[in-house]
């Protein structure tokens, strides 16, 4: 099976939601927030979606 | 008859043949051929066709009947064409910024083989009304196959099956929406603003629904993005993926909401480069065709 996307980070504020074997980024502010999904975003060639306000991932497709 | 008259039969024969590809052969806006090494490539190979069309006449005068066998040769040999056009285009295809897809790519070696079959076809005609006629209607007979393959040539475009309107790109949260069509989800604003700025929305309505199962080919789909950021330019660069281009589908009704993003930002001159876009041999489907539907033969 060839998997075509991959998480590739997950950028969040709120801890408890997320989990698992993707790298977790825990920011404090919503700001900080933006700042690293844009550099994620940038560094990973992925594309930088939106879960809810809290919780962001980098995917790779 | 003489050597002489077969010698002038294939003589017309080649020299329309080679015309005849070198008609056939344009570089347009896909750049490909590129002059000058993919011309010769294609005028040589052209060459070879209209020669063995024209002599397979004077052979079979001359009852030298297994001499016809090597228009096997012939088929072979424009296969490897189709091949070689094939691999080429796929190896170029990952360096493209918006690719072409495989399915463009087999529509236009398709066309690379059929047109070497045209070219043998029209040196065959030729050089037989030569030595059936005489070489003024050899001329007449040479022109009107070099005309009725260019008309061979000409397909129809995605003017003739579908509407294009314009419409506007937005954001309901982190979803972009064509009209009312998911496009993706893009999470920052920063990228969202440049999409606003930068995109460009079309919705493709279907005139019928044979046009519905054509259209939702994911190839026809992918041709329409590359022709559309090759005419127009595209805001893109590698290592961008946010930045892409894409069309979906509504499911409803088979519509397409287009998301491109062009250097040149005219509507007008978007829905003229989204309109000339080839519809692809490989793409289409006739559903109405099916003979079970029209109470004919199972």
């Amino acid at each position: 099976m060839i998997v075509e996307k991959a998480i590739l980070a997950v950028i969040t504020t709120k801890e408890e939601q997320v989990g698992g074997g993707a790298p977790i980024f825990i920011c404090t502010s919503q700001e900080e927030l933006e700042l690293f999904s844009t550099n994620l975003e940038a560094i990973m060639d992925g594309i930088a979606h939106r879960l809810s306000d809290e919780v962001y991932i980098i995917v790779k497709h | 008859m003489g050597i002489e008259s077969y010698l002038n039969a294939i003589l017309f024969g080649v020299v329309a043949g080679t015309l005849a590809r070198l008609i056939t052969l344009r570089s347009d806006y896909r750049q490909y051929p590129t002059y000058l090494h993919g011309r010769i490539i294609h005028l040589s190979l052209g060459f070879i066709a209209a020669s063995l069309g024209a002599l397979a006449i004077p052979a079979l005068l001359e009852l030298e009947f297994t001499a016809v066998t090597f228009l096997t040769l012939a088929a072979t040999q424009f296969r490897d064409v189709r091949n070689m056009e094939r691999n080429t285009l796929t190896e170029l295809d990952q360096f493209e910024l918006v690719s072409r897809g495989s399915t463009y790519i087999e529509g236009i070696a398709i066309s690379f083989e059929g047109r070497n079959y045209l070219v043998m076809f029209t040196a065959f005609l030729t050089s037989l009304a030569y030595i059936a006629w005489g070489w003024f209607p050899s001329t007449v007979v040479g022109m009107l196959s070099i005309i009725a393959a260019l008309s061979f040539m000409s397909g129809s475009t995605l003017r003739d099956i579908v509407e294009i309107e314009e419409s506007a790109i937005s954001f309901d949260g982190a979803g972009l929406y064509v009209d009312n069509i998911y496009i993706m989800n893009i999470g920052l604003e920063e990228r969202q603003e440049e999409i606003l700025k930068y995109g460009m929305g079309f919705i493709l309505k279907p005139k019928n629904m044979n046009v519905i199962a054509t259209i939702s080919n994911l190839g026809q789909r992918q041709a329409i993005l590359h022709d559309v950021s090759v005419t127009l330019g595209i805001y893109k660069d590698s290592g961008t993926p946010a930045l892409t281009p894409l069309i979906k589908r509504d499911l409803d009704d088979g519509r397409l909401g287009v998301f491109i993003l062009p250097l040149v930002h005219d509507a007008e001159l978007a829905k003229k480069v989204i309109g000339s876009v080839p519809v692809l041999e490989n793409a289409i489907k006739m559903p109405s065709e099916a003979t079970f539907l029209k109470g004919g033969k199972k």
